[in-house]
């Protein structure tokens, strides 16, 4: 992988992955109940090799292995897939300000949630009945905004954005009609939580499906970054370097769709990630997308563990929902993005 | 690689256009604004799909080739290059090789020797690690030229190339395409500029093709009074004889009687 990686980026991703690790052994370290990180190391070594745990022990090494540690690398896995979608939304539609949120995705997949937790649909699906209903809303919603969107001229951005914006709204009026039309309000409860997201319910059998989605996409988008560049330069002028605009906005719209299914149906609707991070990944490594897609997922999985972290720790033993966090730091910062003049991507 | 349109009509904008560009000649659309120019020219690089006739390369039609075909046989520097993610020019450059790699390619060795050949050749090799965001409109258009040319391409299709360039960058933009031997479609404000370095025009007026031909039989005055509206004069140029226009200014509005 290395030497397929442009030079400047490689120091960087090193860099990341170290940071990761620490994340994730600090992100299972720390919270209401803090380990010490000796603990820690020995509880996983015990788990990976079958080693043997003193008795006294097993309530922290259940906390650690069972509830800790697939949380955040959960946590991981939804911020790095929730950075690429953003960077894959962001070039499709060509403007800095857009995320899975702007083109309705996010809305779709919520209604397709609420569904199941407040009637039960899909429930003979079992433990994928959340993902299957949240993957089939982003799904819908993507079909609805793309003919609403469509025109003779192929997909444009500016009708793409406008249509996702107004699809969203309309998404999120269904999905408040399901939350009144819940048989009783522990329900609805749980699906407000949800719709802000959260980790909390997160365990080892979430994991495999999400990571799945999530670096079959990357690799898929890591493998057309140039066209991607080609794209991001104009749609004429990407029909001139042999790339169709709209064959490639297509296969975006479906990538990002299945993308934000799986990860809204294991995290709930986490904003800001998918707008913030990309746009800081551009300011450090430039617009190439071989670098962006290399660093954009490790810097999301690194601030999503972090932003997890808070979400339990600051109001513990209550809990924060995870989309609190992420938008305290999101607002400002894309506020900062808006107005700072020197960075000028989209900016008009 | 000849380019030839044949009937090309886009819905009223442009009727029934026929037109051929032999290889290796520097072909000029000029006209006035609103002629149907720009709109000509996209069908060939296909942005657009002309609503009826053909356009072909080197006799095969245009619509029978895949995108990446046609790219590895076109480039073309268009006037609406939307620029908004900065990339450096060194990365814009790399882009003509897209056609030319498969996905799983790395840029060998002799991509960058292509890319910086050809910002070389446009005088902006020392550009190469800039943002395209902060380069002047002249920089900004000789590295769009660079990257037409680092594509390789057999047809050249520029519109309005020496817009924003000053007139030293002007000539050595537009000598530079003569001198490239490639098939040069190209569309041209400059009427003298066009003389000096098109080997055929062809004058739009309202979406038909009034007058085509050599440069020096083409720019008469009657021609140009007729089609742009304003009174020119003939003069040979001082130094190679090629017949340059020469403008009479309108009459002041208060000067109207």
């Amino acid at each position: 992988m290395a030497a397929f990686l442009p030079r400047r980026v490689a120091p960087l991703a090193g860099v990341l992955l170290g940071a990761l690790a620490v994340s994730v052994l600090c992100g299972v370290a720390l919270g209401p109940v803090s380990v010490p990180l000796g603990d820690v190391l020995r509880y996983l070594r015990a788990a990976i090799t079958s080693g043997v745990i003193d008795n006294t022990e097993a309530g922290t090494y259940h906390i650690v292995w069972e509830i800790r540690l697939p949380r955040v690398l959960l946590a991981a896995v939804v911020g790095a897939g929730l950075s690429v979608v953003g960077v894959v939304v962001q070039t499709m539609v060509r403007n800095a300000l857009a995320d899975p949120f702007v083109l309705g995705l996010s809305s779709g997949a919520s209604v397709g949630a609420a569904s199941v937790v407040v009637f039960g649909a899909f429930a003979s699906l079992g433990l994928f009945a959340i993902s299957a209903a949240a993957s089939l809303g982003a799904l819908a919603a993507m079909a609805l905004v793309y003919l609403a969107a469509r025109t003779a001229a192929g997909l444009t951005p500016l009708r793409l954005v406008l249509t996702g914006s107004a699809m969203g709204y309309a998404f999120a009026a269904v999905t408040t009609v399901v939350i009144f039309l819940a048989p009783h309000g522990e329900a609805a409860r749980a699906v407000l939580f949800w719709l802000l997201g959260g980790l909390g319910a997160a365990t080892w059998t979430a994991l495999p499906l999400a990571s799945i989605v999530v670096l079959a996409g990357l690799a898929y988008l890591r493998l057309i970054a140039r066209s991607l560049n080609a794209l991001s330069t104009g749609d004429e002028t990407a029909r001139t370097l042999g790339v169709d605009p709209d064959v490639l906005r297509r296969r975006l719209f479906v990538v990002s769709s299945v993308l934000t299914g799986a990860l809204v149906a294991v995290s709930g609707a986490v904003g800001f990630v998918g707008l913030v991070v990309p746009h800081l990944v551009r300011m450090v490594v430039g617009a190439d997308h071989r670098r962006v897609l290399t660093v954009a997922p490790l810097a999301g999985a690194v601030f999503l563990i972090w932003a997890d972290l808070a979400a339990r720790t600051i109001v513990a033993p209550q809990e924060l929902p995870l989309g609190v966090i992420t938008a305290a730091v999101g607002v400002p910062c894309f506020v900062f993005l808006m107005r700072s003049r020197a960075y000028v991507f989209g900016g008009r | 690689m000849d380019v030839e349109l044949d009937g090309v009509t886009v819905g009223t904008i442009v009727s029934d256009l026929s037109l051929r560009a032999e290889a290796g000649t520097v072909v000029g659309l000029v006209g006035p604004n609103g002629s149907g120019k720009t709109t000509t020219l996209r069908c060939v690089y296909r942005a657009l799909r002309p609503s009826g006739g053909a356009v072909r390369l080197g006799g095969e039609p245009l619509a029978s080739m895949s995108t990446r075909d046609s790219a590895r046989v076109l480039a073309a520097v268009t006037q609406d290059s939307e620029l908004d993610f900065d990339f450096t020019v060194r990365e814009v450059v790399a882009m003509a090789r897209l056609p030319h790699q498969s996905a799983f390619d790395r840029e060998s060795l002799r991509d960058k020797e292509i890319c910086a050949e050809a910002l070389r050749r446009v005088d902006a090799g020392h550009l190469a690690e800039r943002g395209v965001l902060s380069l002047s409109g002249g920089e900004r258009q000789r590295v769009l030229i660079a990257r037409a040319l680092a594509q390789r391409p057999r047809v050249l299709v520029l519109d309005e190339p020496t817009n924003h360039l000053d007139i030293g960058h002007q000539h050595e933009v537009l000598s530079l395409v003569a001198s490239t031997g490639l098939t040069v479609l190209t569309v041209l404000h400059d009427l003298n500029l066009a003389a000096a370095y098109c080997d055929q025009v062809h004058v739009l007026s309202d979406g038909r093709i009034t007058a085509s031909g050599p440069p020096s039989e083409v720019f008469t005055p009657e021609l140009v009074g007729e089609v742009f509206g304003v009174r020119a004069h003939l003069v040979p140029h001082p130094v190679s004889g090629v017949p340059q226009l020469l403008y009479d200014r309108r009459p002041r509005q208060e000067e109207i009687p």
